[in-house]
């Protein structure tokens, strides 16, 4: 994942979205500020400290399918690889 | 910053004027279902005047029988608009749009099974400073994952009303009325700090709308908050501009915050969703923990690796199926009746150029795109079922990967699929793209696609092609598959060069909500169906008349002596002469002038092609057997002999009509659809280019390989 910005230094355990596996669930820890589709993902409740969980990839492995909130949401990989989280123990 | 408590408004308008209440919502809450129960049919709809987004306008009664206004709004999940659509919302609800009266009160449509995204939007709303009242629907299938809503707790929180509701099942309808009607409503009593660090800009903000924008207070001050997450704002057709002195002002405190690092919109956002989650805290109890949903359980088979395929090619086929088999009966039926009402025409009014005009220009041409309503309709309400039930989320889903290839996402799927059996349902399916360039480029490339109109030119040009009175069925089978092949091609190869050429654009997001499944309600997708086919038949009508009544006059004039065939008629008329001028233009593709004929002829509609040949050919055909029009065909020969349509001239003219754009009705449509004349002659111009080059390529080496 060449493109992915190196996890914060301030919290070692977060990976990128992109990089959890399918079916667990995991905090948000750090979002990108900038970008339309991030303000529009914040604003639909992907904030930091929000519980996440991967629910599956779609049959040709991108976008993903997330629950959040109690709902459903698709996003890209491309965009899941800018999304920190900390996975549940 | 807290708001004022405890204002009552006044009664909702003056006596002389209908009070108008704006209906806003999430997408997928059920907001067209609420509107639907409350206006009845009394609906009115059009667009937004320079943008394609839909107007609805509807007239509900109080429960004094006194009529009120409802605008239902499109459905967004925030203010901060991304797509056309919600820029109207946004408009409309900041008084943004002259076109469109400001509503005095708000209705807002929540879904209960999913109160905090819902609630952002509502929070956005009551800064508006308007009368607002919730609406809580979905109640039972809240119920149902466990939630327990509490509605009245929610109206003490907000200090507005809240009304629960199941709309699907009109329960919760009265009590919304009687609600709508009170002359009084209480303004929100919702209290949350504006964060520290943007309120000295929301209030600069502020002050700038209400001096230079003229804006009343409150209203200045929604808008001024909003403006902080309305980054790449959309702005569309019709909407008043900001001043330029606050927009100087806001793009200084951007400036501002960016060098120091501060994370303003998001800092906004946090704030709002904690305001309310501590609302829902109070609002939503968990009765204990539920097992997976019917959804979920739905969605293992439905998106799986596997499975997922198979279901989804298995819908498609189905929905194809039944459109030509379904459609078939009403398309005789409306074929009948056409020639029974020429014929009708043809005794009641004395011979001569009006009777010809009626019968032959308006009858005949209308008739023509007339005949494809039915499929029209049937697509419409399929698309519409996909939508009411979810599945066309997951559909999306499966099909963005493949869609991306060529830079378009998973939403490009249903509209370029549908024009499989017409352009027109896919071209106006395309308004789910929030995008307006993944959207203009889905409107291009759509009508690449092989519709049921080619089908005909394709059979009688696969009967010529092949020797013999019976075309086996594989090689059939065979030649359709290729040009339907080369259609898709062709239509995804275009959407990748204009992605990366004409609409060049950031790679479009893939941000969609996958909605609960839910049992369709056929009302709504029938009244829906009916809304889109007479949309078509209103807006495309008057072009489609226009085309078909010229084509008339071409073909009819000028005219011969009594008694001449209708051959020659044909051949000496405006088009048989338009047909020689194109000859040296089309011979380098091996047509000739009687196929010209056909050409300009078939710009009505594909099919027409078929019935041209007939007239050219002086062959009585009828619909179900074109032996005497192949043999016709056969035996025409150029002045010189050689015979006219070698195999690979019929070849030729299937690969043109796969690309060319010969179909007034489609030019109507997209006219419509972009708002004006520029993309319609542009498809048009790089459709037939296309077709002809290739066209002449085929021909071209087909005869140097001595065929």
């Amino acid at each position: 994942m060449p493109d992915a910005p190196a996890p914060p230094s301030s919290d070692p355990s977060s990976i990128p979205l992109s990089q959890l596996a399918v079916g667990a669930n995991a905090t948000i820890r750090e979002f990108p500020k900038l970008g339309t589709a991030f303000l529009r993902l914040r604003e639909m409740g992907l904030l930091a400290g929000t519980p996440i969980t991967l629910v599956r990839a779609a049959p040709l492995g991108d976008p993903l399918e997330i629950k959040i909130r109690g709902y459903h949401l698709t996003l890209r990989k491309s965009e899941a690889d800018h999304i920190f989280v900390s996975p549940a123990a | 910053m807290a708001l004022p408590t405890h204002i009552s408004s006044g009664p909702p308008a003056s006596p002389s004027r209908q009070p108008v209440y704006a209906l806003v919502g999430n997408p997928n809450c059920g907001k067209s279902t609420l509107f639907n129960a409350l206006t009845g049919l009394k609906q009115k709809v059009g667009n937004y005047p320079g943008v394609t987004v839909e107007k609805k306008v509807g007239t509900a009664y109080s429960q004094h029988g006194q009529p009120i206004t409802v605008i239902d709004l499109p459905g967004t999940y925030s203010l901060a608009a991304r797509s056309p659509d919600e820029a109207v919302t946004r408009d409309v609800l900041l008084g943004r749009r002259a076109d469109t009266s400001t509503p005095d009160r708000i209705l807002c449509i929540v879904d209960a099974t999913n109160l905090e995204r819902n609630l952002y939007l509502v929070h956005q709303v009551l800064d508006l400073g308007r009368p607002v009242i919730l609406v809580l629907n979905m109640m039972d299938l809240a119920a149902r994952a466990g939630l327990n809503v509490r509605a009245a707790r929610l109206e003490k929180e907000l200090g507005i009303p809240v009304i629960a509701c199941e709309a699907v099942h009109g329960r919760g309808l009265i009590e919304l009325k009687l609600a709508m009607s009170r002359p009084d409503l209480p303004l929100a009593r919702h209290a949350w700090d504006i964060p520290a660090a943007i309120a000295p800009a929301v209030g600069e903000l502020q002050a700038s709308l209400i001096a230079h924008d003229r804006k009343a207070p409150l209203l200045a001050r929604a808008e001024a908050l909003l403006l902080l997450t309305d980054q790449d704002s959309v702005r569309v057709a019709g909407s008043s501009p900001l001043s330029s002195r606050t927009a100087e002002l806001l793009r200084a405190w951007q400036e501002r915050w960016s060098a120091a690092g501060t994370d303003w919109a998001g800092t906004l956002v946090s704030s709002r969703y904690d305001a309310i989650g501590q609302i829902a805290a109070q609002v939503v109890l968990r009765d204990g923990t539920v097992g997976p949903s019917a959804s979920d359980r739905i969605d293992s088979v439905a998106t799986h690796p596997f499975w997922g395929w198979a279901v989804l090619g298995t819908v498609m086929t189905l929905l194809f199926l039944s459109i030509f088999t379904l459609a078939e009966g009403p398309m005789n039926w409306i074929d009948a009746h056409i020639a029974s009402l020429a014929d009708a025409v043809k005794t009641a009014l004395p011979p001569g150029d009006l009777r010809d005009l009626i019968t032959d220009g308006a009858i005949a041409g209308v008739g023509g795109v007339i005949i494809f309503l039915p499929q029209i309709l049937i697509l419409f309400f399929f698309i519409g079922l996909l939508e009411s039930t979810g599945y066309m989320a997951r559909a999306a889903f499966i099909m963005d990967r493949l869609m991306s290839r060529v830079g378009l996402n998973g939403k490009s799927f249903i509209p370029m699929l549908s024009s499989y059996a017409c352009a027109i349902p896919g071209i106006m399916a395309t308004r789910t793209i929030e995008d307006p360039k993944d959207r203009l480029v889905t409107i291009l490339v759509a009508p690449l696609m092989s519709c049921s109109a080619r089908l005909p030119v394709y059979l009688l040009m696969i009967a010529a092609l092949v020797p013999g009175d019976r075309v086996p069925l594989p090689t059939k089978v065979g030649i359709m598959i290729l040009m339907y092949a080369l259609g898709t091609f062709g239509a995804f190869f275009f959407a990748w060069l204009f992605k990366r050429t004409l609409l060049k654009g950031a790679p479009p997001l893939m941000i969609m909500e996958l909605p609960p499944y839910r049992l369709p309600r056929l009302k709504d997708v029938a009244q829906h169906m009916v809304e889109r086919g007479w949309l078509f038949v209103r807006r495309a009508g008057t072009v489609i008349l226009g085309i078909s009544i010229i084509l008339w006059f071409l073909s009819a004039y000028p005219k011969a002596p009594e008694g001449t065939p209708p051959t020659q008629q044909l051949a000496q008329s405006f088009a048989g002469q338009a047909g020689h001028a194109l000859e040296p233009l089309i011979k380098p593709i091996g047509f000739d002038w009687q196929i010209g004929i056909g050409l300009i002829t078939s710009f009505a509609a594909r099919e027409v092609f078929v019935s041209t040949m007939s007239v050219v050919f002086n062959v009585e055909t009828t619909d179900d057997d074109t032996t005497p029009l192949r043999q016709a065909l056969l035996a025409a020969k150029w002045p010189d002999g050689r015979p006219l349509f070698t195999p690979l001239v019929c070849f030729t003219l299937m690969i043109f009509y796969v690309f060319a754009m010969q179909c007034m009705s489609t030019i109507a449509v997209v006219k419509r659809e972009t708002n004006g004349w520029k993309w319609p002659i542009f498809q048009t111009c790089y459709m037939t280019g296309t077709a002809w080059i290739l066209s002449f390529v085929v021909y071209q080496s087909g005869r140097a390989l001595g065929f």
